[in-house]
């Protein structure tokens, strides 16, 4: 068994998980990535997408989280997310309207920079409406 | 002299005010503990930014690269204020000491020659400062409709003023809003927020010694995407603190409307008593003086 940590998932409005965990996948800007006990210092960005915790119990949990940032020291993982929810109770209608307006961003951006960068959100957007909500 | 008749309206009238004010004590109260709630549970994110955001400064060292949030214009001519108030009166002089501060701190910026903007976040704050600054005034939020104070709300009002500050609206923010001690009192305080002082950070506490981080995308890029948010969460831990702020204020402007309205129904209730036996009393000395004279 996998040497346990301390995870600390946090939104402005509350702190959503503080707990010792085995293993966190978190949706990084530049790609996946999963953290383990001991790992290196990194500071990320993230995008929007799912955080797969599994906790020192063997439990699994899942959770929703939109933008935000991740500090990984060897000690432990803090997630600044921007807003998360657990998988289980995401709100349909909340992430449609984000798609929605991320849309209305990507067709209202001026410059080129603004749009790619409305554009990719959104498209992190829809792949990760496609990997939560099986239609 | 009032009649008895008067009196005895008088004194139901006040009851009914005591009671309507009672009700708003307990309804403060209430929402209080929940404001309170709130503001604490946004507590550890606003602590971590600071440390993160410390980290990340200190990693690039002679912010040469830093955004221009950070940094400033390198001018303080133009000078933003975003006042928060509250949306509803009857909270005692919660509002007027924002405003007090706010006019205070535009006042000496005039005198000194710069040029003020004024964003007002609440109605009353804005009812207030129209009077005197109505064309300093360029935009006002209304939280009106708000139920309960969401991140996002802040964020559009961060947004609001990045926005600005790209266009070259201003050189300096400053926020206003009131410091939650306790129930009975509310400290009102300024916060410069943009250029975001690196100094109002509190001192890195990493765990893990100087570790030397990887930055993923670049240290730069990372910053210029924390600043904005780092902005919101300043605007929303004041909003928060404002919210039980102003709960805090009403609670307690309520209970001394109770305990007025309270003295009030007492010393009526005297007068009311000594005026019948008054009466009583002078009528009994016309029946004994009537009975006499037979």
């Amino acid at each position: 068994m996998a040497e346990a940590f301390k995870f600390e998932l946090v939104s402005p409005e509350r702190l959503l998980v503080s707990e010792q965990v085995e293993a966190v996948v978190i949706p990084g800007a530049e790609g996946e990535m999963t953290v383990m006990a001991h790992h290196a210092p990194v500071m990320t960005t993230i995008k929007p997408g799912v955080v797969t915790v599994k906790t020192a119990a063997g439990k699994e949990e899942r959770y929703v989280v939109f933008g935000g940032f991740a500090d990984i020291v060897p000690a432990g993982c803090t997630l600044l997310a921007e807003s998360a929810v657990a998988v289980g109770d995401i709100d349909r209608a909340d992430l449609a309207r984000r798609i929605q307006e991320a849309r209305e961003d990507a067709a209202d951006a001026k410059d080129d920079q603004t749009r790619t960068k409305a554009e990719q959100f959104l498209s992190q957007l829809t792949t990760l409406e496609g990997a939560i909500l099986p239609a | 002299m009032a009649s008895l008749k008067d009196l005895r309206n008088r004194i139901a009238s006040v009851k009914a005010t005591q009671k309507i004010t009672k009700a708003m004590q307990m309804v403060a109260a209430a929402k209080l503990r929940r404001a309170q709630e709130a503001a604490e549970a946004a507590r550890p994110y606003s602590e971590r930014m600071g440390a993160v955001l410390a980290n990340i400064t200190q990693a690039i060292g002679d912010g040469s690269d830093a955004p221009a949030l950070m940094t400033g214009t390198g001018k303080d001519d133009v000078h933003l204020l975003v006042v928060c108030t509250a949306e509803r009166g009857l909270c005692g002089g919660f509002n007027s000491q924002i405003a007090r501060l706010a006019r205070d701190h535009i006042r000496k910026l005039l005198a000194a020659g710069k040029k003020v903007k004024i964003i007002c976040v609440g109605k009353k704050g804005f009812d207030i400062l129209r009077r005197d600054y109505a064309e300093l005034i360029i935009d006002r939020v209304d939280l009106r409709e708000v139920k309960t104070l969401g991140f996002v709300n802040a964020d559009a009002i961060a947004k609001k003023v990045i926005q600005l500050f790209n266009e070259g609206g201003f050189d300096i923010c400053t926020l206003f809003y009131s410091q939650f001690k306790s129930v009975i009192s509310q400290i009102p305080t300024t916060q410069q927020i943009i250029p975001a002082g690196v100094a109002s950070a509190p001192a890195a506490v990493t765990d893990g010694g100087n570790a030397v981080y990887e930055y993923e995308p670049e240290p730069g890029e990372i910053l210029s995407d924390l600043i904005p948010r780092n902005i919101s969460v300043q605007v929303f831990r004041a909003l928060l603190e404002n919210a039980a702020g102003e709960m805090g204020a009403k609670m307690s402007a309520m209970d001394n409307a109770t305990r007025n309205a309270g003295d009030m129904i007492n010393k009526l209730s005297i007068t009311y008593n000594r005026q019948r036996q008054a009466q009583i009393t002078k009528e009994l000395i016309e029946i004994i003086s009537g009975a006499e004279a037979l």
